[in-house]
């Protein structure tokens, strides 16, 4: 009994063995046995009735691509995007979700995506965590207000989008303090977050104007405001735009001003893996149909009224034209553009919903106006 | 199906039936197995490593650092990331090394008046052990820099007390000292000092070995060893320690000895939650103990510290040990918390180089290592001596 048993469970596994481990052979050669006509149907539509558009993406890789990003987004119908774990105007919890300037760009990639701006997977990561999660595929896209450096570029793996908000590095200081330029912090402490430039151009500052400081570093956002409102440190230093964020959340924001010294440049803008030009080029032509949108004056209000222009411009951002098949030559619908708009909005409706007059934080553009208006946002042509 | 008795001359059963041979087989394949499965995460590794760009490899630790540190050995930006990386050990190892022996007072007061018979003393340790036990640690950590640290009067109000000694909620500010010129001579005569303080401790006590009358080792030893130090500090051609007193210049204070907010944060933290486990370690080890031994001790005219001393702890030693030894390497893994509250030791450090140069496998790896290295330093220390006062019979 037990031989038998022994015999028929060694057959059974070398059966096994041997179908798994089998090379295919050579494909025989196909027999054309039936032809089977395919018929392809064309709507022709009357004029002036918006084309209905395929609602899944066909699936195109691009040439030149070399992952795959794209298609397992697609695939997992949800966008995992990283955010900040708390900044307001940016990137902060919002019920169930994010919302922000950073939160929006994601909403509108999911928007160009799926259709739908709540088909995304908040992450929210830390300064210091943030590329690992990039780099080992955690999340898809970085909008995070994470800054273009060379560094960054390329022995941290990182390929960047367009910038989304041209801001500077600057100095939060008590008013109390008296403190009008960098030379009043010699030999006092500055509060700053770990693993971002900050820490590198803090130190750069101080160093080139010969001052001596003491750092105290945190890796999370809110012990180093925490720190700063209980006057554990002198100054905290971060990018102005998070300065005039925080400062509305502290509890007296006038008793705490802004230094008038801007110690860099910080273009921030969303950040993907590095070696897939299909997946960045999809986030990078999003933000730029966004910022061209407001170039046309094309908002979510009145997009609807638009479908029916024959501006060649209006056309081209907004796919009316079955022929051009701009938005599928990115590997998704014609389209998207208005999904865009119609969701979320055009740049400038994002940034003031989130940065503009009627909110706390009340960032003037400047730098962040449109070209024609004399700041950066400029978006290379969609033809 | 009945069996056919096997031939009892027959050695050996066939070899597919041979349990030595099946167990060879068994851990071979499993081997060869583990071999496989690592190759395919490796290959995988690297791939991603190269499709991302990234180099792999250790020469990115010769780079420029470019980031501050708030405290520790002398460093300056553009110092490598190798150095920055000590940096971040030492001051890991000075918070466990000041941590340890302050855990171990306060976790053998504390579970030595668990067991007190005095009713108020055992309520108040029990409830210190249980409330910190129960507590995570990072809430403990927040708890001390956010509500006790930052609480205490900011830098240009601060507390006075004599020395001076400043309490400011950016550190603790005490008097100091720089060594002068003639330091090293009184080096010279403490190390003579200590070199027959140890002499004398040790003819002293063969002596009252061999004879059996009170020799007084200790308090000779010690005797000889303070008057040289204090001989030496007198007849020094200066006074070797030159005060440094704490000032407060512009923004800060400098001079004298100070210990920043965050490591104060990080001790206390880390000592009161360790402390709390090691006194149930403690606790565990004096019940361990019989209780004949205590009512002996007791009936033989011994005082109740006498009987503690004597008696109940060398005893219970052999029990606290092992877990006390994993109280260590928790606390030194715990450490690894600092940078929740802002205190730069070697996780903190690490994040960073991780950040600016990317090499996250490198620098993770490193890392853990440095923590294994410190953890099984310490086991081994403690085993050296558990080994000395184990049960022999053991």
């Amino acid at each position: 009994m037990r031989k038998l048993f022994t015999l028929t469970s060694a057959v059974v596994v070398i059966a096994i063995l041997a179908a798994a481990c089998t090379q295919a052979g050579p494909a025989a050669t196909v027999e054309v046995t039936r032809e089977v006509p395919v018929t392809v149907v064309v709507v022709a539509t009357p004029e002036g009735v918006p084309v209905e558009q395929p609602t899944q993406a066909p699936p195109a890789p691009a040439p030149g691509a070399t992952g795959n990003r794209l298609q397992t987004v697609l695939d997992r119908g949800k966008l995992v995007c990283g955010v900040n774990t708390n900044l307001a105007g940016f990137g902060a919890p919002e019920g169930d979700s994010y919302a922000g300037f950073d939160a929006d760009f994601c909403k509108a990639l999911a928007a160009a995506l799926f259709d739908d701006p709540t088909a995304v997977e908040w992450r929210p990561l830390s300064a210091q965590e943030r590329f690992t999660a990039l780099q080992a595929g955690e999340v898809d896209v970085l909008f995070r207000n994470t800054t273009w450096t060379i560094s960054r570029d390329t022995s941290v793996g990182m390929d960047f989008g367009p910038t989304t908000f041209y801001d500077g590095q600057g100095f939060m200081v008590p008013a109390a303090l008296g403190a009008t330029s960098i030379e009043d912090l010699a030999g006092g402490t500055v509060c700053v977050q770990t693993g971002t430039t900050t820490e590198l151009n803090l130190n750069d500052a101080f160093a080139s104007r010969g001052l001596e400081f003491t750092p105290v570093v945190f890796d999370d956002i809110d012990p180093t405001y925490a720190a700063y409102a209980a006057e554990q440190c002198d100054a905290v230093t971060s990018d102005i735009s998070q300065l005039v964020g925080r400062r509305s959340a502290l509890p007296n924001p006038d008793e705490h001003v802004i230094l008038d010294n801007v110690i860099s440049k910080e273009p921030l803008g969303p950040v993907v893996a590095q070696g897939d030009s299909q997946w960045r080029d999809v986030v990078s032509w999003v933000v730029f149909g966004m910022i061209t949108a407001e170039e046309l004056g094309i908002d979510s209000t009145n997009v609807d009224t638009f479908l029916t222009s024959t501006d060649p411009n209006v056309v081209r951002l907004l796919g009316l034209d079955p022929e051009a098949k701009l938005g599928q030559g990115l590997g998704l619908t014609d389209d998207f553009a208005v999904r865009v708009i119609r969701h979320v909005g055009n740049y400038g409706e994002v940034y003031d919903r989130n940065l503009g007059p009627d909110t706390p934080l009340n960032i003037p553009r400047v730098l962040n106006a449109l070209w024609t208006n004399g700041g950066l946002i400029y978006a290379p042509p969609i033809r | 199906m009945t069996s056919f008795p096997q031939s009892v001359s027959r050695a050996r059963p066939v070899f597919w039936r041979d349990v030595r041979v099946l167990r060879v087989i068994a851990q071979i394949a499993f081997i060869v197995l583990l071999v496989y499965v690592g190759g395919l995460l490796a290959a995988n590794l690297q791939a991603g490593l190269r499709r991302l760009g990234v180099e792999p490899g250790f020469d990115f630790l010769r780079q420029t650092a470019g980031f501050p540190i708030g405290e520790g050995l002398p460093y300056k930006p553009t110092d490598s990331y190798g150095y920055a990386f000590g940096v971040g050990i030492v001051n890991t190892l000075r918070v466990i090394v000041v941590a340890i022996p302050l855990a171990t007072f306060l976790g053998v007061f504390a579970g030595i008046a668990r067991v007190s018979k005095n009713w108020l003393v055992s309520r108040i340790a029990s409830i210190y052990v249980e409330t910190i036990r129960n507590v995570p640690l990072l809430l403990q950590l927040f708890f001390w820099s956010t509500a006790v640290i930052a609480g205490l009067p900011r830098v240009r109000e601060a507390a006075e007390l004599p020395g001076p000694t400043y309490l400011t909620n950016r550190g603790i500010y005490l008097p100091g000292s720089t060594p002068s010129p003639a330091f090293t001579f009184w080096l010279i005569a403490i190390g003579l000092g200590l070199a027959l303080a140890i002499a004398v401790f040790v003819v002293r006590s063969r002596y009252q070995e061999r004879t059996g009358r009170p020799g007084y080792p200790i308090w000779l030893g010690l005797s000889v060893f303070t008057s040289f130090t204090l001989a030496g500090w007198f007849l020094a051609p200066e006074r070797p320690l030159v005060p440094d007193l704490p000032t407060l210049q512009g923004l800060n204070f400098k001079g004298g000895f100070s210990l920043s907010a965050q490591y104060a944060g990080l001790l206390f933290g880390l000592v009161v939650y360790t402390g709390a486990f090691i006194a149930e370690v403690v606790r565990t080890g004096i019940q361990a103990v019989s209780k004949g031994q205590s009512e002996a001790a007791r009936a033989l005219g011994l005082s109740n510290s006498q009987v503690l001393r004597l008696v109940v702890l060398p005893q219970a030693l052999r029990v606290i040990i092992p877990p006390l030894t994993n109280q260590y390497l928790n606390l030194a893994k715990n450490s690894s918390l600092g940078v929740a509250i802002g205190y730069p030791e070697l996780f903190s450090v690490g994040g960073t180089i991780l950040n600016q140069s990317g090499q996250a496998i490198e620098m993770l790896s490193l890392i853990m290592i440095t923590y294994l290295s410190m953890s099984l330093f310490t086991s081994l220390v403690t085993n050296l001596y558990n080994r000395r006062v184990q049960f022999v019979e053991r």
